[in-house]
């Protein structure tokens, strides 16, 4: 089957598409987009979490058919989706932003940087991070980095509803990816710096 | 494999009469598990998503008509005073990522003893309204479990929605997992004071074949509230009756032993969480009466 | 022009005393950042899941049902027949006579070849072009296996009857081992424990279970074999280490190891498991077949199944004691379980006999260890390895005496803790700081974390309490519990074994800036070797750009990356082929310059901020003058000092080369009555030598305590003991702790240099893991009075529901 939606603001469209497979399969496997990771395949890690619609989901668990139509967010366009959000405004900060999803006009008005792009192909050095990305390199967050890309999606997402979250807040919201190398203190530390630098961010405004 | 796409409620019956072997998807939670693991090839999925009438909800007099689809994370935040158990229940499905797609028509269709919301709707009371081309009907709660992972839908049948008698007072839930998030139940066990009928509902998960109410455990309870004039004094029950109620709960679990627990243990474990539940819940109707939030 | 010089290795045994400061920045000791660091936080960095190559197949394995079984038959046909299949191999298609593999015994078979010897053991390939393909072809092979009984443990393996695992042994472990079914066996033997025993007040004794660990690293098996035209192969793969594979490898496929080229692809995680061979021979076999690049990649199902895990144990400790707090004597029997195939077993063995003591002073002992053959899952090496299973049982033994003498449990380890120049078990003495009592008394002094973090205005926060989000209490039958432990890990391979790195270094002008180029075979595995090499090659040669080339076999052998031994042996390499570059650069500079200065003949020199300059910091001269279009490279093997095997009866030799100890204190909430664990705080304190990176040695230890943690209250792969089949190979009933399980990890970290390590440096990544997992059983043990003597700690062992 065919499938056609919006992966980072881009139109996407995979063909034949075996009707069993996931999104996180087609978005790895047929758009070059390996960033979300294949981790447990059963919503048991939370490696995969993309959002759909602006709702944090594993992508392992949705049928590629179901995203006909509609709009994933990846890891890959997570730093042009901060920036539009910071540059309108936090619009998020309302924490209706979950609820309603990333309305179409909004989506169209932004794309992910092409890779390569003026970054270092190596290093990826000169690429331009959102807060929470940069948090997690600052705060040593990251080990072998395979539970990353759907943590740095989740906690971007948690930032958005609760920009001043407690231990237990960012606890709980992350309590759906697993990470097996850092112990999660540094995590945490993460978060922490990243809503810090934020509310900074906000107060210079 | 085939990909059934129906754009409307009437499309997916349709499509569901003329292909009864076809499994719904919705939020994915198990099916796509089963399918990514190779555990099942379905001929057709149907995917339910594009149907707006299965993710919506609506506060009535009597009940709340829930979709199938609404999506447990929206249990949580918005109808924790008229659903606190099953906002208690919703808050420990799997992760954030789980609770923002999956609701109670998944866990009703696959019909898992270990299903967070099936004690919950047990306790509070419940039909499950389902329907296929050739009309609707109300499954009550009690009647829909019929084995393991069975239920009593037919097979051109799909789950619409189920209407959940609003709380007219306390209500609990608990799960024991052996991890503090993201775990399936060992067992659990759901807990609602209906004050106007001064009865007492329950609900016990992954403790038997199917979801169950530990009915013995509360007709013990309903009879020694009434006879103690409890509801009217809101006095402390006294422990012997908190006891009894445990033990009779414990009573009604017939589980098994598996890698997540011990049958044992889970007799154990489901009179604990009675027995802390009737507490909770009591202390509840005691203190405000009227503070129904599950603190989900 | 390039001076590519190949080097001999530096004396064995020389110790390396540092001659350059930490002037230059970005050098050893700072917490600089991650070079990946930016490619892993935007989903660029390429995992050897994410390989893809145009034209790719997807190769797919199919796995035995049984676990033992004489396969009778296997018919291919239908599942060649199918559209889209391009090849299905079995035992019959291996090109060569080599058609077994392992690290030191090759017992495993690349493809079984009429009998499997476990669940879940490799019986074919197939190669198809979509996954799903390959899977419904795997599914159309036929099997017909007849079944074999079982052994499943030491009692059924050694039985008169038993069925033999590898009838025929040859391997040079079977002339020593009382049963062909026991893998190695290790006794060691000093002073005389019967003696010792009578001087003894109390003596406490246990029997101890270690359940079946898992790696469960979240990256999953996986790679890319792409054919070359020269009929090698391109092999892009995550691995510990690429030499140990390669040397596995290339006989089965027919091919000198030249034409294998291996390269490491990104690796989510690996703490052991990744240490044997997965899918990497299968996927050369297919590409080779086939003509094609082959992708395989395990789901977490086969994951499970793909590679060995950490051997559960049974294990017997007796001790003695006098009255005032001495130990006496200690005698143990420590049974490991390798299952069917030794994969590292009998170096486990090794570490788990000659450590079983811990770090405590005991001058008589009667110690044997023993890894068993059996038809459970093959196990091997994980994080800790066999370290972990004695510290376990040694910690639970201190907490017994200490209670039987009414002594504190940490005052007690205190007294009777080992330090510089103790002796081992082996009689080698430790000849460098053991810190054993001070780490003890850091944890022990740390402030306890307040009481009921749970209370809040608005009633009791469930996060914060025993069971989580699943609300099973507001504080009802939660009790608090505080325990302590300590252990000690060895660092580098033992035994006499050859344990070498290789570092390949470069020095050039470029764009006018003298930088630098590190390229080793060292697998990063997430642990920051790859940090650590550039902030080395920046303290020894002054210059701030340092790249990393990509590790891969083009370059000489880094070893493992495991046994902690990554920073102290390559990271050793890496400052020995810099210091050798920097003589180099220096000899030029002398040749060129030496006239403008009398400081270049008669002063120390040193390289700072891209320029000479004296010890005195008189600037001599820039890099860039001094190199202009010159290129300084070398590429050198280093060793540290040699260890020599332990006798086989009494289990003496110097076997081991440096140490590394940690302590850990957990406090923890219980609810008694559903028999469920709050971990509160996991605190730690370990002495790591010289923090060449104080951030990355943070996390480590942190991670490693949170494993430890994971195995204390949760993790275990369940063997059914009747069919020897896994009953939970998925994360949904394997679990690991969440971020809601893993407490606060404050660490307190100590650097006694070690003199004869480079930097002073202790390797750090295992410890923590061990003392972790003996803490959080010792808290269980104080908040509820049981007596607890087997991991994972359940619910029923709690609650009396077994």
């Amino acid at each position: 089957m065919r499938v056609n939606f919006t992966v980072n603001g881009r139109p996407q469209e995979a063909d034949d598409v075996w009707e069993g497979e996931s999104l996180l399969y087609v978005l790895r496997e047929r758009l070059g987009l390996p960033g979300s990771k294949n981790a447990c395949e059963q919503g048991e890690c939370g490696s995969c979490t993309v959002r759909l619609d602006g709702v944090p989901v594993c992508s392992c668990l949705v049928a590629a058919g179901q995203v006909e139509g509609r709009e994933v967010v990846t890891v890959e366009g997570l730093a042009e989706y901060a920036k539009q959000r910071a540059e309108h405004g936090g619009a998020c900060g309302t924490g209706a932003c979950g609820d309603n999803g990333t309305s179409l006009q909004a989506a169209q008005q932004w794309s992910a940087r092409p890779s390569g792009g003026a970054a270092d192909s190596r290093t990826g050095e000169g690429a331009e991070l959102s807060p929470i990305q940069q948090a997690f390199i600052d705060a040593g967050a990251v080990q072998c980095g395979f539970c990353t890309p759907g943590l740095l999606v989740a906690a971007d997402e948690m930032l958005e509803r609760n920009p001043s979250p407690s231990d237990e807040d960012i606890r709980e919201a992350l309590s759906g990816n697993l990470c097996r190398c850092t112990g999660y203190e540094k995590i945490l530390d993460a978060v922490r710096l990243a809503a810090a630098r934020q509310e900074r961010q906000g107060e210079a405004v | 494999m085939d990909f059934l796409r129906p754009a409307s409620w009437e499309e997916a019956l349709a499509a569901k009469a003329e292909h009864p072997t076809a499994v719904p998807i919705a939020g994915g939670t198990d099916v796509m598990v089963e399918i990514n693991f190779d555990h099942r090839r379905p001929e057709y999925l149907l995917d339910l998503n594009r149907i707006e009438l299965l993710r919506e909800w609506e506060v009535g007099e009597e009940n709340v008509r829930l979709g199938a689809s609404v999506p447990y994370t929206q249990i949580m935040e918005h109808l924790r005073a008229e659903l606190p158990g099953l906002a208690l229940a919703s808050h420990t499905v799997a992760s954030p990522q789980i609770r923002n797609r999956g609701g109670v028509g998944g866990n009703l269709g696959t019909a898992s003893p270990a299903g967070d919301a099936h004690p919950a709707l047990l306790a509070a009371g419940a039909e499950v309204e389902v329907e296929s081309v050739r009309g609707s009907r109300f499954i009550p709660i009690d009647a829909f479990y019929t084995g393991v992972k069975r239920n009593a839908l037919q097979p051109d049948e799909l789950i619409k929605t189920v209407h959940i008698k609003k709380a007219d007072g306390p209500q609990q839930y608990s799960k024991v997992g052996t991890r503090n998030a993201m775990v399936i139940a060992v067992c659990a066990f759901g807990l609602a004071l209906h004050p106007e009928t001064r009865t007492v509902r329950t609900g016990i998960g992954s403790a038997a074949p199917t979801p169950v109410r530990a009915r013995e455990a509360e007709e013990f309870l309903n009879a020694a509230l009434e006879e103690g004039g409890f509801w009217e004094s809101g006095k402390i029950i006294t422990p012997s009756i908190a006891k009894q109620f445990a033990e009779l709960a414990s009573g009604a679990c017939n589980p098994i032993d598996d890698v997540r627990g011990t049958a044992k243990y889970r007799r154990h474990a489901v009179g604990i969480m009675a027995r802390r539940t009737l507490g909770w819940t009591w202390e509840q109707y005691r203190g405000t009466g009227r503070t129904l939030e599950g603190a989900a | 022009m390039a001076n590519d010089t190949r080097v001999a290795a530096a004396p064995a045994g020389t110790p390396t005393k540092v001659t350059q400061g930490s002037r230059t920045k970005g050098g050893i000791g700072e917490s600089t950042l991650r070079p990946d660091g930016t490619l892993k936080v935007t989903g660029e960095f390429a995992y050897s899941s994410d390989m893809w190559h145009e034209d790719m197949l997807w190769g797919q394995i199919l796995r035995s049902t049984v676990a033992h079984a004489e396969i009778v038959s296997i018919d291919t046909s239908e599942a060649l027949a199918q559209a889209g299949v391009y090849a299905v191999l079995t035992y019959e298609d291996l090109p060569t006579e080599v058609k077994n593999y392992g690290l030191e015994i090759q017992d495993t078979p690349v493809l079984a070849n009429g009998r499997v010897r476990h669940h879940g053991e490799p019986v074919a390939l197939v190669a198809a072009d979509h996954p799903e393909t390959a899977r419904r072809a795997a599914a159309k092979i036929k099997v017909e296996y007849k079944e074999l009984p079982v052994v499943t443990d030491e009692a059924s393996a050694t039985a008169p009857d038993a069925p033999l695992l590898h009838p025929g042994r040859d391997d040079h472990h079977a002339g020593h081992v009382p049963h062909p079914n026991i893998v190695h066996r290790q006794p060691i033997v000093r002073g005389d424990a019967d003696e010792a025993a009578k001087k003894a007040d109390v003596i406490v004794s246990g029997e101890y279970v270690f359940g079946m660990q898992d790696q469960a690293f979240l990256g999953p098996e996986s790679g890319l074999a792409v054919p070359a035209e020269d009929g090698g192969v391109d092999l892009y793969v995550a691995t510990q280490w690429l030499h140990s594979d390669l040397r596995q490898i290339a006989p089965v496929l027919g091919l000198p190891e030249e034409k294998v080229r291996m390269t490491l692809s990104g690796v989510g995680g690996a703490f052991g498991g990744r240490e044997d061979l997965s899918m990497q021979i299968h996927a050369c076999l297919l590409a080779l077949r086939t003509g094609k690049p082959v992708k395989i990649v395990y789901n977490r199902f086969e994951s499970f199944f793909g590679h060995v895990h950490r051997h559960p144990a049974k294990l017997w400790y007796e001790h003695g004691a006098t009255k005032d707090g001495k130990i006496t004597h200690m005698r143990c029997r420590i049974v490991l379980d390798g299952g069917a195939y030794a994969s590292a077993s009998p170096a486990v063995v090794g570490n788990a006999s000659s450590l079983a003591v811990g770090p405590y002073v005991v001058d008589d002992v009667d110690i044997e260890a023993i890894a068993l053959y059996t038809n459970n899952p093959p196990c091997g090496a994980m994080r800790g390895f066999g370290a972990v299973q004695a510290c376990f049982a040694y910690e639970a033994q201190m907490d017994k005496l200490a209670k039987k003498l009414g002594m504190d449990p940490v005052e007690f380890r205190r007294l009777n803790a080992m330090e510089q120049g103790t002796l081992m078990p082996t009689g080698q003495p430790v000849d460098s700081p053991a810190p054993v009592a001070e780490l003890l008394r850091r944890i022990k002094a740390r402030p306890l974390p307040p009481e009921r973090q749970w209370e809040s205005t608005e009633g009791a926060d469930v996060r914060a309490l025993p069971g989580g989000l699943s609300n099973t209490t507001h504080g009802e039958g939660v009790v608090r519990g505080v325990g302590y432990a300590v252990g000690i890990k060895n660092v580098g391979f033992s035994e006499g074994f050859d344990d070498y790195s290789t570092a390949k270094v470069r020095m050039e002008v470029i764009n006018g800036e003298a930088v630098a180029t590190v390229h080793t075979a060292m697998a990063e595995v997430g642990q920051g070797g790859i940090t650590v090499h550039a902030q080395i090659a920046r303290t020894e040669l002054g210059v701030t750009q340092v790249t990393i080339n990509p590790a891969d076999t083009q370059v000489g052998s880094a070893g493992s990356t495991s046994a902690s031994r990554q920073t102290y042996v390559t990271g050793g390499a890496v400052k020995n082929s810099c210091e050798l570059v920097r003589e180099k650069v220096l000899e030029i500079g002398r040749r060129k310059l030496g006239t403008h200065h009398p400081a270049w003949a008669t002063a120390e020199l040193l390289l700072e901020g891209g320029k000479v300059v004296t010890d005195g910091g008189e600037v001599l001269a820039d890099l860039v003058d001094v190199l202009e279009d010159e290129v300084v490279e070398i590429e050198a093997e280093w060793r540290h000092r040699p260890t020599e095997p332990f006798d086989l009866r009494t289990g003496q030799g110097n076997g081991h080369v440096q140490y590394s100890f940690a302590a850990h204190r957990a406090v923890v909430e219980v609810d008694t009555e559903l028999g469920l664990v709050k971990v509160i705080e996991l605190a730690c304190a370990q002495d790591v030598g010289k923090a060449l990176n104080p951030l990355s040695v943070i996390g480590q230890i942190q991670g490693g305590t949170t494993q430890g943690l994971g195995v204390a209250v949760m993790e275990e792969i369940i063997v059914d003991p009747k069919t020897a089949k896994v009953k939970n190979p998925s994360f949904t009933d394997y679990l690991i702790p969440t971020i809601l399980d893993t407490p606060t990890i404050p660490v307190d970290v100590l650097e006694l240099a070690d003199d004869h390590a480079p930097y002073g440096l202790r390797g750090i990544g295992e410890a923590p893991t061990l003392s972790s997992t003996p803490a959080v059983l010792a808290a269980i043990r104080n908040a509820t009075g049981l007596e607890l003597n087997k991991t994972p700690v359940r619910p029923e062992h709690l609650t009396g529901t077994l």
